[in-house]
């Protein structure tokens, strides 16, 4: 089929089968399963191949999307993933976890009247077609020139970082403070969502490409930014350490047994394998779970909760869904396995027995008013609306903000009181010369496609500044 | 990887570690402590910097076997490799010239006590050691301790050795024969900083204590290590491990650590014990 066929103007998209929710919510295995060949043609050909592709705007890497959907249409599934691969250098993560629907997917001409093309399902299926199928190819790798570069964080803004500068010559290496790489992809996203063996195989190819892992290596204790410029040789460094430091409500009880972060449950079952009946970390595996929060995290926490043998799994959120930052994707996953949502609530008080162990956690309820500087209506609390849920686990997903190693260790570089350090969107420049950055650790919380934007970004300006120095 | 180059057992299921870390040995500073994993899917297991020699690359680590990780920890040999080693991690302890020291180690409070201890010593302080335990065969480096010590007095609470008794016990003593101090650091089981705090800073010490919480990352991550500290809630793995005694919410931090440890002796009956072969 050729670019400028008729395309049949079918209006719904191609759904992506999935484990079936009274299953899945018991088990680990991923919840979607993948296009078909068949599938990926069909939805593939939906694209309109507009010549002024609104899509590629709402992508923050500005993958080339009808160019790599034709190629799916054309049955070259391989070159599709290439191609996808000159912008985005992890597209099995991304076709995963992206909020296409308010990135790409939103700008969609099909969408304006039916349902937009399914981007990310079929980035998914590319880049698992090329991950089963496709040879190993070595892109093409400059010359060696000699510098060393020093990548802080081995997430999406590291691993896109260091692949950047590996190609463009230098000899890099990713220091790590875990045991494991990959950064929220291992420790924080859970299997269901994203299959570790991705990151593996993803990690895996940067290290055919000669990129060096130091695991167990925690930048400012380790060895300092200072400590690395200078006496260890390197000629720049990259930060993306993310924002991995949580957030807690600040109510009372908050420190009573059965009371995790998100980020500590979600570590206890991913990364410290608490899932497994012999595993060494041990996890309370509550009857009852609570959840506080709105994001992907929370969504992630809750959900695990279930598959951790929870009778009851439950949201508790102050505003509505719409204003949820979740992906919808999460959102509808999470409803189908049976999680409850208390929306307009707002925890006030976790309760405990005098053991310190959780019993419940008090809520009151809100209403939404005007709307605050983000531009949402605020919450605000309705007197005398307090009720209690019992519960014997609370997790808490509100947030997280940069850990403090290494502005605390490198006193000249530029930090906003939030923690986060100061760095430029367009070119990842920080206050210190040749110290770059990038990922949650400049935004604060954000999203993987955006992280890997600014370690692209910041690899090709280090390019830039190291060439002129 | 980090391999061992000398293993010595200190007392009953107490083990000394030697480990080539050339990095850490270089960068470390007292009150720092390490993460170690002795297995694949192994806890990560917090244990404090004992000792170490820049010059020569290593580390030490002294740890007590009280769970399922420290007892496979305990089985490596000399030239074993330690799978995961991570640090230094934690703030170094403020040292600066306090004058008279008060030091108070018990059970293996004693070990993250002693590079304290070499430290204050350095820096020209005079220093007064208590170091105790239940029972003499649990005392830990008696001998290193008294060496660095001006005064030295050890302490068990079955009179196997020295005065008997708990080191708060010796405290009072000392404070009771008219002995000043400008400074106290002090390391052991929660309930023993509680109660030995208690007395110093009633008796208007600066006293610090090295708190011991559960840890899963060590790098201000999970938030699992967390205290309330002057009513704020912080981190002891990246604010700590050692805060000022006088503001520890010590009823929560008590709370939480015998809740878990009872939760993980029921839930998990070969998990025996939350593995801090930190002070524990
Ligand atoms: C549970 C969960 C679910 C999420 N779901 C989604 C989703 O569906 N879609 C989406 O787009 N985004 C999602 N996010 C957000 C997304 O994962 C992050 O925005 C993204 O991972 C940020 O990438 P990063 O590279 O900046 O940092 P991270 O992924 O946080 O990686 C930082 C790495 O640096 C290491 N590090 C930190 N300090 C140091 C130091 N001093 N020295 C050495 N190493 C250090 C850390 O150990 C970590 O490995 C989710 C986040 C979480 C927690
Ligand atoms: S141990 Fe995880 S935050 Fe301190």
């Amino acid at each position: 089929m050729t670019q400028n066929s008729p395309k049949p103007a079918q209006s719904s998209r191609t759904p992506m089968r999935e484990q079936n929710p009274a299953v899945r919510a018991h088990n680990f295995d991923e919840v979607p399963l993948g296009y078909t060949e068949t599938e990926a043609q069909t939805e593939a050909r939906r694209c309109l191949q507009c010549r002024k592709p609104l899509c590629v705007g709402g992508c923050p890497v500005n993958v080339q999307i009808p160019e790599f959907v034709n190629l799916i249409v054309r049955g070259k599934y391989v070159d599709a993933a290439r191609k996808i691969k000159e912008t985005n250098a992890l597209p099995a993560i991304c076709g995963r976890v992206c909020p296409q629907e308010t990135q790409c997917e939103e700008r969609c001409i099909l969408g304006k009247k039916g349902d937009a093309v399914a981007i990310g399902n079929l980035e998914r299926f590319a880049a698992d077609w090329e991950m089963s199928h496709g040879e190993f190819a070595m892109p093409a790798l400059r010359p060696k020139n000699g510098a060393k570069v020093g990548v802080v964080g081995s997430g999406p803004a590291g691993l896109t970082a260091a692949g950047e500068l590996i190609k463009q010559g230098f000899d890099v290496t990713v220091f790590e403070a875990f045991h494991e790489a990959g950064g929220v992809l291992v420790y924080g996203i859970p299997e269901f969502r994203l299959p570790k063996e991705i990151v593996k195989k993803e990690i895996g190819y940067l290290l055919k490409l000669g990129v060096v892992l130091e695991r167990n290596f925690i930048v400012g204790r380790t060895a300092t930014v200072d400590g690395l410029l200078g006496e260890e040789g390197y000629a720049a460094i990259f930060i993306g350490a993310g924002a991995g430091l949580p957030a807690f409500m600040r109510v009372a009880g908050e420190d009573s047994i059965g009371v995790y972060s998100a980020n500590e449950y979600l570590t206890r079952s991913n990364l410290m394998k608490a899932y497994k009946e012999d595993a060494d970390t041990p996890i309370i595996r509550g009857k009852h779970v609570v959840t506080v929060g709105g994001g992907n995290v929370a969504m992630d926490s809750a959900r695990t909760a279930l598959r951790l043998g929870a009778e009851t799994s439950t949201i508790v959120y102050r505003r509505t869904e719409a204003e949820m930052p979740a992906r919808s994707a999460e959102v509808h996953h999470a409803k189908q396995e049976g999680i409850v949502f208390d929306l307009l609530t707002n925890p006030v008080a976790v309760l405990a027995d005098n053991n310190g162990f959780v019993t419940g956690i008090r809520c009151i309820r809100m209403k939404l008013g005007a709307p605050d500087e983000s531009g949402r209506k605020r919450p605000v609390p309705v007197a005398g609306s307090e009720f209690d849920i019992p519960c014997d686990v609370v997790i808490v997903a509100i947030g997280n903000s940069p850990n403090p190693l290494i502005r605390e260790t490198t006193p000249d570089i530029a930090v906003t009181k939030h923690g986060t350090i100061v760095a430029n969107e367009a070119d990842g420049r920080t206050s210190k010369k040749f110290v770059y950055a990038g990922g949650d650790i400049v935004t604060g919380a954000a999203t993987v496609i955006l992280a890997m934007g600014a370690g692209k970004n910041a690899a090709r300006s280090i390019g830039e500044d190291l060439a002129k120095k | 990887m980090p391999k061992i180059i000398k293993k010595e057992s200190l007392s009953e299921l107490v083990y000394r570690y030697r480990i080539d870390a050339p990095r850490i040995a270089k960068m470390r500073k007292a009150g720092q402590f390490v993460i170690v994993r002795a297995t694949t899917d192994g806890e990560r297991i917090p244990l404090t910097i004992a000792n170490a020699n820049a010059a020569e690359g290593w580390i030490e680590l002294i740890f007590q076997v009280a769970g399922k990780s420290t007892k496979i920890l305990s089985i490596l040999m000399v030239g074993n490799e330690i799978i995961d080693l991570a640090g230094p991690l934690g703030r170094p302890t403020h040292i600066e010239r306090f004058g008279r020291c008060l030091c108070i180690g018990g059970g293996v409070g004693v070990a993250p006590l002693y590079p304290i201890t070499h430290a204050l010593k350095a820096a020209g302080n005079e220093i007064t050691t208590i170091i105790g335990a239940r029972s003499s065969n649990l005392l830990l480096l008696e001998h290193e301790m008294k060496e660095l010590s001006d005064r030295f007095i050890v302490c068990t609470d079955d009179g196997s050795r020295g005065v008997k008794g708990f080191a708060a016990d010796s405290v009072k003593t000392l404070l009771a024969e008219g002995e000043k101090f400008d400074f106290s650091v002090i390391i052991g089981p929660a309930m023993m900083m509680r109660v030995t705090a208690g007395i110093t800073v009633a008796a208007g010490i600066k006293t610090t204590v090295s708190l011991n919480p559960i840890m899963i990352d060590g790098t201000g991550m999970c938030g699992g290590c967390r205290v309330t500290v002057g009513g704020e809630t912080r981190f002891a793995c990246v604010d700590g491990p050692e805060f000022d005694a006088a503001k520890i919410d010590w009823d929560g931090m008590i709370k939480r650590l015998n809740g878990y440890r009872s939760f993980e002796r029921t839930s998990l009956e070969k998990h025996n014990c939350i593995v801090t072969g930190r002070p524990a």
